[in-house]
C-alpha cells in the first residue's frame, strides 16, 4: 500500500469508522450545543479542525522533544492540556480580530474548544495510534493529518446534524420534544447509523 | 527522622534530577505560552468603542427590559451602533439621558416622566362588590377567567396584586384598605404593571398631570354604579368633557378619558363630574394668576388664550383677572409676552 493509500484508509477512519462524535462519543457538548444553526456549525466545525490540526503537530512535538528524552510522559496529560488552553486562547484572539462575524456566531462555545474532550483525545490517541502497516507508531506527518482529518469527521457530524435540526424546525414535534430531547434521540439514531462502519477492514 | 537523614534526602542528585525536568518542562511551557499570549494579545487587540462600556455602566442595569432591547448592554451596544434614541430608559429618566448625551456628544432630548396609574378606585377590602367567593389560585390572570371575574364590575380591580407582584421596583404599596398606591418616586414607568394587569386597569401618565378619571368600566351608566364597589365609577355622561376648557377629555364606549397631552391640570371636570369618578390629587392648592400692573401693556393676549374667561380688559387698559374662575392653569403666563403675570 503507498502513502496515499495510507492516507486514505487513515481519512475513512477518521471520518467514518472512529468519527469522534458518534463512534469514540468524544466532543458531545458543541456538538449538541452548535448544531442549531448551518453556519454557526461550519464556523465551529473549522475552528475544531483548526485547533485539533495544530494541537496535534505541537503535543506531538512537544512529546517527542520534551517528553520523552526527559522521561516525563507522566505529566502527558498536563502539559498537553497546557498547549490546547493556550492555543484556543490564541485562536479566539486571531479570529476575533480577523473574523468579528465569526466570533459572535461561535460564542461561548469558542472558548469551550479548551475544554473539548475531543481536542485532547486526538492528542492523546496520537501517542498511542499505529500506522496501517501495524508495527510502526505516527510519525509527525500522520499526527497532523490525522488530527486535520478527525477535525474534518468532527465538522462532518456537525453539519449533518445541524442540516437535520434545521429541517425539525419546521416539522410538527410535541411540544415537549422540542428542541434538545428531539436532539439527544437524533443523535442515537446518527450514532446507530454509523455503527455500521463499525468493523470495516480496508 | 535525625536530621542528618533528611539532610542526605534532600541533597540526593537522583532527586534533584526528577524534579528539575518535569518543573522545568511545564514551567517552560507554560512561560512561553504566557510570552505567547501576551504578545498576541497585543498584536491581534480588537478596538472596542469605550462609549459602549460607559454608557452599559451610566444605565440603572436593572435590565428590565423597558427600553425594548434584551438587557442594559444590549441597549448600550444598540445607542452607540444602531443610533436608537437615548431616551428610551424609564428607570434611568432624565439625569441618564443628560449622562448620556455627555457620553454620547449629542442633545437630551428629556422626555416627560411617566408614573403607572390605576384607572380605578375598587379593588379594596371594603370597596368591592364580589359575585361569588373566589377560592382558586390567588392571582388575578386566574381569577379573570371564572364567571368573568369575582367581583361585580368586569372592568374593575379584583384585587390580587398582579400588578405589585410585577413590579420590579417595589413602586406598588398596598395600604391599610388592601388599595394599590402607586410610590411616583419609585415608579419607572417601566409598565410592568400595565402589561400585567388582566384588566389593564393600569395607564402611564405624565407625572406633572395630577387629574385621573379613576375608572375603566364601560358599562352603561346605570350598571356601572350598581356594579361599583366604591360607587364612583364613570357613567359616561360627558359633562366633564363639555366642561374641560381645553377639549382634552372624550367619551367613548361610556367611559370619558383624558387626553394628557391636552389636559392643563386645572382640575374643572373633577368639580363637575357627578359620580366623584374624577380625582384631582392637587384639587384646591392650586395658583391663581395674577397681573402685575406696573407690566401690563394692555395687549389682551392672556385675555385670548384664557380657557375659562377669567381675564377681562380692554386694548391698552389694564387687565384683571377674576380670581374665582382662574383655574390655574398658567396658559396666560406662558402667553404673556411682558412677564407681567404671576402665580400666587
Amino acid at each position: 500500500m503507498g502513502y496515499l493509500g495510507e492516507i486514505f484508509v487513515m481519512a475513512m477512519t477518521a471520518i467514518f469508522i472512529q468519527n469522534f462524535v458518534l463512534s469514540r462519543f468524544l466532543g458531545l457538548c458543541p456538538y449538541l450545543g452548535v448544531s442549531k444553526k448551518l453556519d454557526s456549525a461550519m464556523g465551529m466545525g473549522m475552528a475544531v479542525i483548526f485547533v485539533m490540526t495544530l494541537a496535534s503537530a505541537i503535543t506531538f512535538l512537544i512529546r517527542k522533544y520534551l517528553l520523552i528524552p526527559f522521561n516525563i510522559e507522566y505529566l502527558q496529560t498536563i502539559s498537553f492540556i497546557l498547549t490546547i488552553a493556550a492555543l484556543v486562547q490564541f485562536v479566539e484572539m486571531v479570529i476575533q480580530k480577523n473574523a468579528p462575524a465569526l466570533y459572535k456566531s461561535l460564542g461561548v462555545y469558542l472558548p469551550l474548544i479548551t475544554t473539548n474532550c475531543a481536542v485532547l483525545g486526538v492528542a492523546i490517541l496520537n501517542t498511542k495510534a499505529i500506522r496501517p502497516d501495524g508495527v510502526t507508531a505516527y510519525n509527525f506527518l500522520d499526527a497532523v493529518l490525522n488530527g486535520f482529518l478527525s477535525g474534518v469527521g468532527f465538522t462532518f457530524v456537525l453539519l449533518a446534524m445541524a442540516g437535520i435540526r434545521e429541517r425539525l424546525e419546521f416539522s410538527e414535534l410535541p411540544e415537549s420534544m422540542k428542541g434538545m430531547p428531539i436532539g439527544l434521540i437524533l443523535a442515537g439514531i446518527m450514532a446507530l447509523a454509523f455503527y455500521g462502519w463499525m468493523g470495516f477492514k480496508i | 527522622m535525625p536530621i542528618h537523614t533528611a539532610s542526605i534526602i534532600l541533597m540526593d542528585s537522583s532527586l534533584v534530577q526528577t524534579l528539575t525536568a518535569p518543573i522545568l518542562v511545564i514551567g517552560g511551557l507554560g512561560l512561553a505560552f504566557g510570552l505567547i499570549l501576551a504578545f498576541a494579545s497585543k498584536v491581534f487587540e480588537v478596538w472596542v468603542d469605550p462609549r459602549v462600556e460607559q454608557i452599559t455602566e451610566a444605565l440603572p442595569g436593572a435590565n428590565c427590559g423597558a427600553c425594548g432591547m434584551p438587557g442594559c448592554a444590549g441597549y448600550a451596544d444598540a445607542i452607540v451602533h444602531q443610533g436608537v434614541d437615548i431616551n428610551k430608559c424609564a428607570p434611568g429618566g432624565a439625569a441618564l439621558v443628560g449622562k448620556i448625551a455627555a457620553i454620547m456628544g449629542t442633545d437630551a432630548v428629556v422626555t416627560d416622566k411617566m408614573i403607572a396609574v390605576p384607572f380605578c378606585s375598587s379593588g379594596g377590602y371594603n370597596n368591592t362588590n364580589w359575585k361569588y367567593a373566589y377560592q382558586g389560585i390567588e392571582t388575578c390572570k386566574a381569577a379573570v377567567n371564572i364567571s368573568d371575574g369575582p367581583n361585580t364590575c368586569s372592568w374593575g380591580c379584583i384585587g390580587y396584586n398582579d400588578c405589585k407582584a410585577a413590579c420590579p421596583f417595589d413602586a406598588i404599596i398596598i395600604n391599610e384598605h388592601g388599595m394599590r398606591i402607586v410610590d411616583a418616586e419609585k415608579c419607572t414607568a417601566c409598565g410592568a404593571c400595565v402589561r400585567a394587569c388582566p384588566r389593564g386597569i393600569f395607564h402611564l401618565v405624565p407625572e406633572r398631570r395630577h387629574v385621573y378619571i379613576k375608572c375603566s368600566s364601560q358599562d352603561k351608566g346605570p350598571l356601572a354604579k350598581q356594579n361599583c364597589g366604591n360607587h364612583r365609577p364613570c357613567i359616561g355622561c360627558g359633562l366633564c368633557s363639555k366642561k374641560c376648557p381645553v377639549q382634552a377629555i372624550t367619551v367613548e364606549n361610556n367611559l370619558a378619558r383624558i387626553d394628557y397631552a391636552k389636559c392643563i391640570n386645572c382640575g374643572l371636570c373633577a368639580t363637575v363630574c357627578p359620580t366623584k369618578a374624577i380625582l384631582d390629587t392637587i384639587a384646591g392648592t392650586q395658583k391663581k394668576a395674577e397681573i402685575i400692573p406696573e407690566l401690563c401693556i394692555g395687549c389682551t393676549i392672556c385675555a385670548k388664550n384664557c380657557p375659562v374667561k377669567a381675564i377681562t380688559g380692554e386694548v391698552k387698559q389694564l387687565h384683571t383677572i377674576n380670581q374665582d374662575t382662574c383655574i390655574g392653569c398658567e396658559i396666560c403666563v406662558a402667553k404673556c409676552p411682558k412677564k407681567a403675570i404671576k402665580m400666587v
